[in-house]
């Protein structure tokens, strides 16, 4: 008997059916993926067995039995719980509050302290209940909500990407309980779009593509390929590389430290790096080592840095505001679209005035024209699906934002380009039109800068690599030479521990 | 049951239609008032919408109380639209008014017409001092500019009786609390003859329109800070200067604001008295929402705030209503407004109570503002 | 001494409606939820509790009145914000403006009215000590419920399960919501509390502060007491001490013109307001504290599909 069964569910929403007549078959003690790239429906498929979303049509069967699960309560009633990918944890409370609020039955705080503990230790998840959670790293906060989950003694644990925050090594680690988990008999649901630990952790996959199912396999035979295939409909696109140009040192980080701005960040220590005309220079790490507070450091957003700590061909920028920076050729995309690279309720045309100021007259006139025309030549040149430039921001999908944004900086042509997570929740195409044109950009001279959560993009795209952790960066190591352990051990801050072949530091200039 | 769910894009149509629709239901609400008040329903519908208009003097005088609400309108739309909240024009009212009475009182028999222009920048200049109070502590201490500017409102309003009462009080005004009456140089001009009293503050209000709409939406500054108001990390991001919009944006709502204190008490006032606060700070609040944030909006919503009052007043005189009624109409305007907007983001379906419930999907990588935002557009 | 008892006596009674209007916006605010109408309902809960007043005689009814006026004007202002999502800034300055004219509208019956001979209230012995007595045990009843109220909503928050849910929704609605919890309900209800406690503060001042209708009688008393929850940064005590002190300065204005002291009326007035202007600069200055001790989504609109 099937523990979970969704039989031809379908869900509409004003723009896009997210889920067109899916089916989904979970064994008790199965470890099944939800295989899927950006906007293929995972999300929605798991709001509606989770409760938050209902079905517009279709059945879903828990046992055997035909349920109606109109919340999230309900769910959990049944046996279902969930870790989301993003947490939905309250910063200013402790774990034990945090796990306390997530459970029904009406157990007091004490009781769920020492219960906290117990489930802790029998799945080797490390926990302090007593400590607020503002103050656990990325990887203990999703420690809380796996606990959390554990404790409604789940029949079924669906996990949304939980290994986008982890390092590889802590992976592995979380693999180990999972398959505790699964040996003693309760289902796992695994969403993800990464290939390699689909194919070492699960038994069974379904695959979605644009809201359907296009196959049902064991992820154990069948390779990346395959597999890549019936998620996109094609082998991923291949990417040229040329051999590297290397031109003068044009960004010098020495000595870079910051204090944390509010009391969620991260102190950043001592950071040097460089990055010369004509290379990609990656950063690694996993979400919430620093990396927020160096780009903003790096973008001028956050104008603290000590000058001299920053050097743009030799000059000191670290006082300079943004638009001083890309007078200068320091442009930059930060990781947040909507909000942030670009204002949701304004159309494309009104937002190319962010950071492209060359319609603007000095006398602060705008040339309402000539920023149509800009506009219109981006949406052209990179490709973007839009009603045109009177569109606004936030009626692009995400690709084509994305494809705007990093077009618009650049189009500038800068001397120094950096991007943050240039391909987050992107979907495939989009994503390697983005990691083509980063790459014609570094032929053609320019220095680039790109910060990542995806090892797979940074081994891709980078010539070197730095990893960030704790506020601190690595020393820089050539792609070629570098592995995923190392890399994966660089990111608990241990890179003084491996002895690996490395590049020495250039001398200041 | 009746449910909304998200339109996919936000409905233009609707953005144009809301404020009509408020006004509509504004007029039904006022209508049941009425015969609870046992008054011909009628008789005030044509009190409130059509005596206002039907003659040129009833004009001029519409004119007379619009200009002070678009003027200062104009100067809260920018400054609502970049998120700063002053809440506080009645006082910048106010002591622009004391800057400008201050001014013509100077004046004696001999001075020239010249005076005008000095009594008005006073005006300016009183408001944007009172104004830059606020600008200052929110810089310095983050102090939060609702409460500072509120607060001040009622320091003005002290500071006002405290003159007229004392210092400023005309000796030969039989010890009522009012200064001297300003002699006929300072008083600003009137456009046309005879009763009419509408002067030259309707013009500069016009000129004022055509300016603001250029700033905000042709001039690199005024974008700044609408992004400033719309997405403040993305002026970060493009490193627009929050403390330039904060100052901008209050100085010129005030400068507004204690221009239309000037343009009130060397004009129709002719000198300071403790009434000389009429609640346009407030009114102009409700006229900048209704307007849309918009200058070409503010002038219809301007209008339609004067027939309030001057209504308001005829009510009173005409049917014997009281006159705080304006204040409920124009309070139920802005409440209807308010709930007429989500039309503009959110469609009304008729759903079975049977059929699944669905939640529309929202962009899950927004950042939203950590203040009060305002969804505007040229 | 006799007239610092008096003065002390006269602080008590000054906080206690402060204290009542601002812990109803304390619970607003941590369900992340801000009202700016908290003038408005106050207005209108002063006509209303002063006109129940004048026809049935019963103070009582007269502040229950007065709670139903707050809470029924809040639960409009709730439905606007909570389920139209509409800006809650703007909202609560509609409701204060309405409130405001429609106070002025109702009450222009009521303004010559008196009401009843005033109760005095003793606790037998204790009101006979020297100096604490008079200045401590002659309160009206309201003065102590402040304070039990004061010291329930402590409780209630920080040692309650139903408390520690409303500060995870005023933290995060997002997460609340997504663990199944009926946010906007738990919103609604809270803006209706806050509503009501801002009501009985509105009939306060006119059935027992000053028993009289005068329009805008609350005078900025509302404002006040939003700038109070915020320095108070969100905690039941320090309000309360907060609402003391603010008590106090109204007070001391009054005191010193009965003292005859040489200085004009309009410049005491002003004294609460300035003070109100004093205190959200020298707490505002540090940033981070503020933010630390703020419900993260305050003032944020939430949106229960996303």
């Amino acid at each position: 008997m099937l523990r979970l069964e969704l039989i031809g569910i379908s869900k509409q929403y004003p723009a896009v059916k997210a889920n067109d007549r899916v089916n989904l078959r979970v064994k008790p003690g199965e470890i099944h993926a939800v295989l899927g790239e950006n906007g293929a429906g995972k999300s929605t498929m798991m709001k509606m067995i989770y409760g938050a979303v209902r079905p517009d049509e279709g059945e879903i069967r828990w046992n055997g039995q035909v349920v109606n699960i109109r919340n999230p309560q309900e769910a959990r009633h049944l046996g279902i719980a969930m870790v989301f990918q993003h947490f939905s944890l309250f910063d200013t409370l402790t774990a034990a509050e945090n796990v306390w609020l997530g459970l029904d039955k009406s157990l007091s705080l004490a009781e769920v302290t020492r219960r906290i503990t117990e489930v802790a230790k029998v799945y080797g998840l490390d926990v302090d209940p007593l400590r607020p959670v503002h103050t656990l790293s990325v990887g203990e906060r999703q420690r809380v909500e796996i606990v959390r989950s554990l404790m409604t003694n789940p029949k079924l644990l669906i996990l949304d990407e939980p290994t986008s925050v982890l390092t590889p090594q802590a992976v592995d680690k979380l693999f180990v309980t999972l398959r505790q988990l699964a040996s003693e008999g309760c289902s796992i649901l695994y969403i993800s779009h990464k290939l390699d630990e689909i194919r070492a952790l699960c038994h069974h996959c379904t695959v979605l593509r644009g809201g359907k199912v296009t196959g049902e396999v064991d992820p154990t035979k069948e390779s990346n390929a395959s597999l890549s295939r019936l998620m996109i409909g094609a082998e991923p696109p291949q990417l040229q590389h040329h051999q590297a140009r290397l031109g003068e040192t044009v960004l010098a980080v020495r000595g870079l430290s910051l204090a944390k701005q509010d009391q969620f960040g991260m102190n950043l220590h001592d950071i040097g790096l460089e990055v010369r005309s004509g290379e990609v220079v990656g950063i690694a790490g996993v979400s919430g080592n620093g990396q927020q507070e160096l780009m903003a450091a790096l973008s001028g957003e956050d104008p603290r840095a000590a000058p001299d700590s920053i050097r743009l061909f030799g000059k000191a920028i670290g006082h300079d505001s943004p638009r001083q920076r890309r007078d200068h050729g320091l442009y930059f995309v930060p990781e947040e679209r909507l909000g942030r690279g670009a204002v949701p309720t304004l159309s494309l045309a009104q937002n190319t005035l962010l950071t492209r100021t060359q319609t603007v007259r000095s006398s602060g006139w705008i040339a309402t024209s000539e920023v149509n025309t800009l506009a219109r030549h981006l949406i052209q040149r990179f490709n973007v699906k839009a009603g045109g430039p009177d569109s606004t921001a936030k009626s692009l999908s995400g690709g084509n934002l994305q494809k705007f944004i990093v077009g618009r900086e650049i189009d500038a042509n800068p001397k120094l380009l950096i991007v943050s997570q240039p391909t987050w929740g992107v979907d495939v195409g989009a994503a390697a039109q983005i990691r083509g044109e980063l790459l014609k950009l570094r032929d053609a001279g320019c220095a680039l800068l790109v910060v990542s959560e995806e090892l797979d993009e940074l081994f891709e795209i980078c010539d070197r690599m730095v990893v960030i952790a704790q506020g601190r960066v690595s020393p820089s190591i050539a792609t070629s030479q570098a592995s995923i352990e190392q890399i994966g051990e660089w990111m608990s801050g241990l890179w003084n521990k491996t002895a690996p072949k490395q590049e020495s530091e250039h001398a200041e200039a | 049951m009746l449910k909304l769910e998200v339109r996919p894009a936000p409905s233009r149509v609707m953005s144009v239609a809301s404020p009509l629709l408020a006004l509509s239901l504004t007029v039904v609400i006022g209508v049941v008032l009425f015969m609870l008040l046992g008054k011909d329903p009628l008789r005030g519908l044509y009190v409130f919408f059509v005596e206002p208009l039907k003659s040129w003097y009833a004009l001029s005088e519409l004119a007379m109380k619009a200009t002070p609400l678009l003027l200062i309108a104009l100067g809260l739309a920018v400054c609502f639209r970049s998120n700063v909240w002053n809440i506080g024009a009645e006082g910048q009212f106010i002591v622009g008014a004391i800057a400008a009475g201050g001014v013509a009182m100077l004046a004696d028999a001999h001075t020239g017409r010249w005076i005008v222009v000095a009594v008005l920048v006073a005006g300016v200049l009183g408001g944007m001092l009172w104004a830059g109070i606020v600008a200052l502590l929110r810089d310095k201490a983050n102090a939060n500019e609702i409460l500072v500017s509120l607060m001040l409102v009622y320091v003005a309003e002290m500071v006002l009786s405290y003159l007229v009462y004392g210092p400023w009080k005309d000796p030969n005004g039989y010890n009522f609390p009012q200064t001297i009456s300003f002699l006929e140089a300072t008083k600003v001009p009137r456009l046309f003859g005879g009763m009419f009293r509408v002067n030259i503050g309707l013009v500069i209000a016009l000129l004022a329109v055509a300016a603001f709409w250029l700033f905000m939406f042709r001039v690199y500054a005024g974008f700044q800070l609408q992004v400033g108001g719309l997405a403040p990390a993305a002026a970060r991001y493009a490193g627009f200067s929050s403390r330039k919009a904060l100052w901008m944006a209050m100085l010129v709502s005030g400068g507004m604001a204690g221009l239309a204190g000037a343009l009130e008490t060397a004009g129709p006032l002719g000198q300071l008295t403790p009434h000389v606060p009429a609640g346009y700070g407030f009114a102009a609040i409700i006229v900048a929402f209704v307007g849309r944030l918009h200058p070409v909006g503010t002038v219809f919503s301007a209008v339609l705030m004067s027939m309030f009052y001057i209504g308001g007043e005829l009510a009173q005189s005409r049917l014997g209503l009281p006159k705080s009624l304006t204040g409920v109409f124009q309070g139920l305007l802005l409440f209807s407004l308010l709930a007429c907007d989500t039309l503009i983001y959110y469609r009304p379906r008729w759903r079975s109570a049977r059929s699944p419930r669905s939640e529309p999907a929202r962009p899950t990588n927004v950042i939203t503002p950590s203040t009060p935002t305002v969804e505007g557009n040229a | 001494m006799d007239a610092i008892a008096l003065l002390l006596a006269a602080t008590l009674n000054a906080g206690t409606l402060l204290a009542f209007a601002a812990l109803g916006l304390l619970i607003n605010e941590r369900a992340g939820i801000v009202n700016l109408g908290a003038e408005g309902i106050m207005l209108v809960a002063a006509i209303a509790g002063f006109a129940t007043a004048v026809h049935t005689g019963n103070d009582w009814l007269a502040l229950t009145a007065g709670a139903a006026a707050g809470a029924l004007l809040a639960a409009v202002f709730g439905l606007l914000v909570i389920w139209l999502n509409t800006n809650q800034y703007a909202t609560g300055l509609a409701l204060s403006l309405f409130g405001s004219g429609f106070s002025a509208f109702i009450g222009i019956r009521y303004t010559q009215e008196k009401l009843s001979e005033r109760a005095h209230y003793d606790i037998p012995v204790l009101s006979d000590i020297p100096f604490i007595g008079p200045a401590l045990f002659r309160q009206h009843p309201m003065v102590y419920v402040a304070i039990a109220l004061t010291i329930a909503l402590a409780w209630f928050m920080y040692r309650s399960r139903a408390g520690l849910v409303l500060r995870a929704v005023g933290e995060s609605p997002e997460s609340a919501h997504a663990l199944g919890y009926p946010v906007r309900r738990i919103r609604l209800i809270a803006v209706m509390v806050g509503g009501a406690l801002c009501g009985i503060s509105g009939a306060y001042i006119s059935v027992v502060y000053t028993p009289l209708w005068v329009e805008g009688m609350v005078a900025g008393k509302g404002w006040i007491a939003l700038a109070l929850t915020t320095f108070a940064t969100w905690r039941p005590t320090r309000v309360l001490l907060g609402a003391y002190l603010f008590g106090g300065v109204t007070m001391l204005q009054f005191h010193l013109q009965g003292e005859g002291v040489q200085i004009s009326s309009q410049l005491l007035t002003m004294l609460p307001y300035l003070a109100t202007i004093v205190v959200l600069v020298l707490i505002s200055r540090n940033a981070t504290w503020i933010r630390v001790n703020m419900p993260a989504s305050l003032g944020k609109p939430f949106f229960p599909g996303g």
